[in-house]
């Protein structure tokens, strides 16, 4: 085994060609499940791993696999690669890298809950990515590894790939089955959950691109192997996208675990002119901002110690702020990013960041107030547990935050 | 039966059915959890979030499955971490829901707030303005004062036609979707949706022409903003100034009721105007909805057109006359008749007219008739709905068989509950000669040439029959179904193709059991039975009046009330002829004695509608110039030819019509008015549940059980005229009757009087799409645009009823292109 779990292609070189995967043991994994193991057994191997989501939620995912409704057929697979969160770039590289190992992974999700058709929902700019997996697919296909009953079983499956129009709701899982159905990418009520109501109102597991990208090892060498990277809290290893003020940005595959410090500074090069760190943000846009004090440095990443900085750890997408920026400018380039994608579908995330946009370019202009500062909080905390779906309530986090914890920021005001 | 839950609301208790949601179940205890989306008649969305509450459920231990209780020995309650919207959230048992603290009362602050930050505020000029749920719930909510910088607030386009009937104004809109899901979850017309996202989300409409519904002023109703405003009623008056009337709409043998709002106009001389028509619930009816006829076309009563004094022919020209010297002269016309005298009256009549008409002929001894192109009114009255019956109340295990029918475009509010019970599961078996909006929600179709209507019928219904082809035989699933339904209408059929059909229906029901000729326990099951799609509002009750269809329009003294045959091109021959009318229509014009009758929101009666559900109205406005009821007329020739009856009120001639009239016995006017509670609860101060539809508080009219008797006889089909085109006639609801034409709102939505071919015929008429031709059939010509119809069988040209070319049934027809015409 090598260095690298998920982005195997830095230790193989052309594991993006169906050759090269299969010597390097691509797709036996899924020939393993499908000749000789019960999808429930897959589902169970997947529990034991204790792996859990890598888009953002963290809930394990063989414990999602295993809510799949079993008198509702047929079953659905959706693979979420409309990776839009701002800071997230992780789901593209294995893609384009590592896509068979990627596609394996979807295949045997589909085994184990029974699917016979899976789609892979690309965000509309990744319409090159969605071009190259269909050829990986055809491949894969035409060398009887997906199709009519592969293997010599009567199991048959085909993966799709589906194209978004660039919107950042269709990341929330609902609205992402919605765009698949044709709709227009608005998110549902849950519950029900896509396991019990999913896609064409069928029991449907969606799963982030580099959750399924862990399967096939996951697979070939067992649970107790995978449950022993990591932390106790969080299995396994992470794809970190590390970008901001630091020296060599780009994806980190390291162990659940790993402190904030080895990654920024170890990895990352530490910050551009050797700069002081000011903040980080660990999940994208969607970020609480941490205070870069040395104890949150030296907190190791997985959800439940991030969760101790009054933070999440989400999609992994480690934002580093220095001491040139200001937090009146973060919150003003997440404002106006959220504002953006707000789907309108609910009253809070769409009027409320409309006004939060006007308010916070009145303060980084520097024409606001002290009580333009409190408005601003004011129409965050209106926002607040009021929205129809999670990404409403992501659009707040970096505003209250900030505010709280770096309020000298936002008192640059004329008055 | 369904499970109860028992849930606590604000300290109220109440028990509910399974599976209802926390906002439906707060109405019924009176409690109102402010809604801005949500409609009891769509599915919930939750998004405005205005429904926000504090939801606590009981704490159970996790492996005893008991409930956890405090030390007082009540059960432990647990509060979620984030309010919840009441409005997609059913009750569970023993549920807390809490909507009076402050932490709930803050929440709907704050989304009042930020909805009227981006809202105009306009009230003042605002048709909603004082029927608004969001200027209601302002003045509940929100903080009364904006923190926010009005040059900020985002603009947006006003007075926007989204077609020729709605406007949209984008400022006052809240994004709640409840028209874009109006239209595609009741209406089936998926034509307005959202356009671009977040602050920016607008309505557009995506059809062309635009907003094109039948449907579409519901959604003026179910708005909870102005947004959504009507062509008719914009600009018109404020909602403080109207009253109201309750009313039925006239346009179709549905009956739906509708609350007509007037108010007095200086510019009308002080006289009552109708400022709008408002659906009036009635669940077992219309429930909360109209179609736009019923909405826009009510227009004709007021038309400066109407007939306002009696008219005699003097040296052969209609002048006006005083009543006195117009009833002596048809008086001493219809008295010296004797059996020469044919009273011809039509279905737009109510039930007392109809009585007096009928009790003044045969004191004359003359004989009555009704005009119309369809037949089976008697055994509608024999066959038809059980008591009790509710086309809601069908789902899975029933069945539906629309026979010759386009029923979208003959009764729209038929349509669309056939289509909510085909949606429940109800077997819908659509059998029409062409595909209509219907066969969308049909689990079977069946085809047929234009003749087979009744063969088609009698095949279902026949067990000796199966469709080798196919192996399946729809008759069993008509003879297994828990209760079966069958509507008939005339789709190109004359007075004997539907008479023939009408049997074979009624035959169909006999025959698989779902009713009977003998007068028992299954005579007049509920939610059995024969419904006639009529093409006029009371045909059925003309029916029971004892009216019968005829064709031959001889005799010595023609007495038409409320018909224009020879408008519609039928041969009349007479040599006396009153014709009693709200317009100086054409056969009028022929007439020597013209009567001006009042319309129907001038006076007060009941009409039975095709489901035989007797019905009230009542008096709107005041009656225009001098025109007297048609009862009143009757009354008043009968006084002077020595017939007695009632004349002063119909309420007076009910109770003789109610005594003598099979199955109308037992009813009165009093038990026509009463009402009992429906669901939903709408109302005037509760408007942002349900909308501005209005609450019956006039009566929800009575059905009428039917008669057996007779077993129905069957008639041959007549033969289809042998011609290489053969037109013919279909109903259309957009038409160019005399009852629509005034109601000009309407008119960019009336078709030319076409003539809709199929294409391939087209071609070998040498037509092309929209040309003006000449259809020539019998000797007589008129001129039709020609639309192409892909539906339409070949061979076959339909010609819509009530738009310059009335056919009496199947016709070999010529068409004459334009150079010819020219020549």
């Amino acid at each position: 085994m090598g260095n690298y779990i998920l982005l195997r292609h830095r230790d193989i070189p052309e594991i993006n060609k169906l050759d090269v995967y299969q010597k390097n043991a691509g797709f036996k994994a899924f020939k393993k499940v499908v000749t000789s193991m019960k999808p429930a057994e897959v589902t169970d191997v997947v529990k034991a791993s204790g792996l859990r989501g890598r888009g953002g939620a963290g809930f394990p995912t063989g414990v999602k696999w295993s809510f799949m409704d079993k008198d509702n057929w047929p079953h659905y697979v959706v693979a979420n690669a409309d990776e839009s969160e701002p800071g997230t770039f992780k789901d593209r590289e294995i893609m384009e890298s590592n896509p068979f190992q990627f596609i394996e992974g979807v295949a045997i999700a589909s085994f184990a809950v029974g699917a016979n058709a899976a789609y892979i929902y690309c965000r509309g700019e990744f319409w090159q990515v969605a071009h190259f997996l269909d050829q990986k697919i055809a491949e894969a296909e035409a060398a009887g590894l997906l199709g009519e009953n592969l293997f010599g079983t009567d199991y048959s499956l085909k993966i799709y790939t589906h194209l978004g129009a660039g919107a950042y709701i269709c990341g929330e899982e609902t609205a992402l089955l919605e765009s698949v159905e044709g709709k227009r990418g608005q998110p549902r009520l849950r519950p029900p959950f896509p396991p019990s109501y999913g896609l064409y109102g069928k029991p449907t597991v969606v799963n982030n691109v580099e959750t399924l990208t862990n399967v096939p090892l996951i697979i070939t060498e067992g649970a107790d192997w995978y449950k022993a990277l990591g932390t106790a809290d969080t299995a396994g290893v992470k794809i970190f996208s590390l970008s901001g003020r630091v020296k060599y940005p780009g994806n980190y595959e390291l162990p659940f675990g790993t402190t904030f410090r080895q990654l920024i500074y170890k990895h990352g090069g530490g910050i551009i002119d050797d700069r002081p760190i000011k903040a980080i943000m660990a999940a994208g846009a969607s970020s609480s901002v941490i205070p870069a004090t040395d104890a949150a440095l030296d907190t190791p990443m997985d959800y439940g110690s991030v969760r101790t900085l009054k933070a999440d750890l989400g999609s992994a997408s480690v934002i580093v702020i220095d001491d040139t920026v200001s937090m009146d400018w973060v919150v003003n380039k997440t404002i106006h990013f959220f504002k953006h994608e707000s789907c309108g579908k609910c009253t809070p995330c769409r009027d409320g960041n409309y006004w939060m946009q006007h308010i916070i370019e009145r303060i980084h202009s520097g024409e606001g107030t002290a009580e333009d500062v409190e408005l601003l909080n004011s129409v965050a905390k209106q926002i607040q547990n009021k929205c129809l779906c999670a990404l409403g309530e992501f659009s707040i986090q970096a505003v209250m935050t900030s505010i709280e914890r770096f309020p000298q920021d936002f008192q640059r005001s004329n008055v | 039966m369904t499970k109860q839950v028992t849930l606590t609301i604000d300290g109220q208790t109440v028990t509910v059915p399974e599976g209802t949601l926390i906002v439906d179940a707060a109405k019924k205890i009176g409690i109102d959890i402010p809604v801005f989306c949500y409609h009891p008649k769509m599915e919930p969305v939750g998004m405005c979030r205005m429904c926000l509450v504090d939801i606590g459920r009981p704490v159970f231990d996790r492996t005893t499955r008991e409930p956890v209780l405090e030390k007082d020995g009540n059960p432990k309650i647990q509060f979620g971490p984030k309010l919840e919207t009441a409005c997609t959230m059913p009750v569970s048992e023993g549920m807390v829901v809490v909507g009076m603290s402050e932490k709930v009362q803050t929440a709907r602050n704050d989304i009042v707030e930020l909805l009227l930050t981006s809202h105009p505020l306009d009230c003042p000029v605002c048709d909603k303005g004082g029927e608004c749920p969001l200027q209601n719930l302002t003045l509940a909510y929100g903080p009364g004062e904006s923190r926010f910088i009005f040059d900020e607030k985002q603009h947006a386009a006003k007075n926007l036609p989204l077609g020729d009937l709605i406007f949209l104004d984008r400022e006052r809109c809240i994004q709640c979707a409840r028209c874009i899901r109006f239209q595609d979850e009741i209406a089936g017309d998926a034509v307005l949706e959202f356009y671009n996202r977040g602050r920016r989300t607008d309505i557009i409409t995506n059809s062309e022409p635009g907003f094109d519904s039948y449907w579409s002023g519901n959604t003026t109703d179910i708005c909870p903003v102005g947004a959504l405003t009507s062509a008719d009623f914009r600009f018109g008056a404020r909602p403080w100034e109207l009253k109201a009337a309750a009313s039925l709409c006239t346009h179709c043998a549905v009956g739906c009721n509708l609350t007509y709002n007037t108010r007095r106009e200086a510019k009308s001389g002080g006289e009552v105007v109708i400022k709008r028509a408002m659906p009036r619930q009635n669940e077992q009816v219309n429930e909360l909805w109209i179609c736009d006829k019923g909405r826009f076309a009510y227009h004709f009563a007021e038309s400066d057109d109407r007939l306002t004094q009696p008219l005699i022919r003097k040296n052969g020209e209609l002048v006006p006359a005083s009543w006195e010297e117009a009833l002596t002269l048809a008086a001493e016309k219809l008295a010296g008749a004797k059996s020469g005298l044919l009273t011809l009256v039509s279905g737009r009549l109510p039930n007392e007219d109809l009585f007096n008409l009928r009790v003044l002929t045969e004191g004359l001894g003359g004989k009555t008739g009704l005009y119309t192109h369809m037949a089976g009114g008697d055994l509608v009255a024999q066959f038809g709905l059980g008591e009790g019956s509710n086309l809601a109340a069908l789902g899975k295990g029933d069945a539906i068989v629309v026979v010759a029918s386009d029923l979208e475009e003959e009764a729209p509010l038929w349509w669309l509950r056939i289509k909510q019970a085909a949606e429940r599961g109800a077997a819908l078996i659509v059998a029409n000669p062409r595909e209509t909006k219907l066969d969308r929600y049909a689990t079977h179709r069946v085809r047929y040439a234009y003749g087979e209507e009744t063969n088609v019928v009698a095949r279902i219904g026949d067990p000796g029959y199966k469709e080798a082809d196919r192996g399946s035989w729809i008759g069993d699933l008509v003879y297994k179904a828990s209760n079966l339904v069958v509507f008939f209408g005339s789709e190109g059929l004359g007075l004997d193709g539907s008479t023939a059909l009408a049997a074979a229906c009624a035959k169909l029901l006999v025959d698989t059991n779902h009713t009977s000729t003998t007068l028992s326990a299954s005579t007049g099951k509920a939610n059995n039975g024969l419904v006639g799609v009529w093409p006029r509002v009371n045909e059925q009750g003309a029916w029971d009046m004892g009216f019968r269809p005829v064709s031959d329009l001889h005799a010595d003294v023609l007495y038409i009330v409320a018909a224009d045959p020879v408008g519609d091109g039928a041969a009349v021959n007479a040599k006396f002829t009153i014709v009693q009318e709200l317009f100086l229509t054409e056969t009028a014009k022929q007439a020597d004695v013209v009567l001006p009758a009042q319309a129907q929101v001038e006076r007060e009666g009941t009409f039975t509608s095709g489901e035989r559900r007797v019905q009230r109205f009542y008096p709107v406005t005041s009656p225009k110039g001098e025109s007297w009821a048609d009862f009143k007329i009757a009354a008043q020739i009968g006084a002077k030819v020595g017939v007695e009856l009632k004349g002063r009120f119909p309420s007076l001639v009910f109770p003789l019509l109610a005594q003598e009239v099979a199955g109308y016995e037992g009813l009165s006017y009093q038990k026509l008015a009463e009402v009992s509670e429906q669901w939903p609860i709408v109302g005037r101060e509760d408007l942002y549940y349900g909308g501005t539809g209005y609450k019956n508080e006039q009566g929800l009219g009575m059905q009428l059980a039917p008669q057996g008797g007779e077993a129905p006889q069957c008639t041959e089909a007549p033969k289809m005229p042998g011609a290489n085109l053969v037109a013919v006639p279909v109903t259309s609801l957009y038409d160019r009757g005399t009852m629509i034409t005034p109601s000009k709102v309407l008119h960019p939505r009336l078709p030319e009087p076409f003539i809709a071919l199929n294409p391939a015929d087209a071609e070998k008429e040498m037509a092309a799409e929209g040309m003006t031709v000449k259809v020539g059939v019998n000797g007589t010509s008129v001129a039709l645009v020609v639309k192409f119809d892909r539906y339409v069988p070949a061979g076959f040209a339909l010609i819509p009823r009530s738009m310059g070319m009335d056919l009496d049934g199947p016709v070999g027809i010529k068409i004459q292109i334009a150079e010819n015409v020219a020549a």
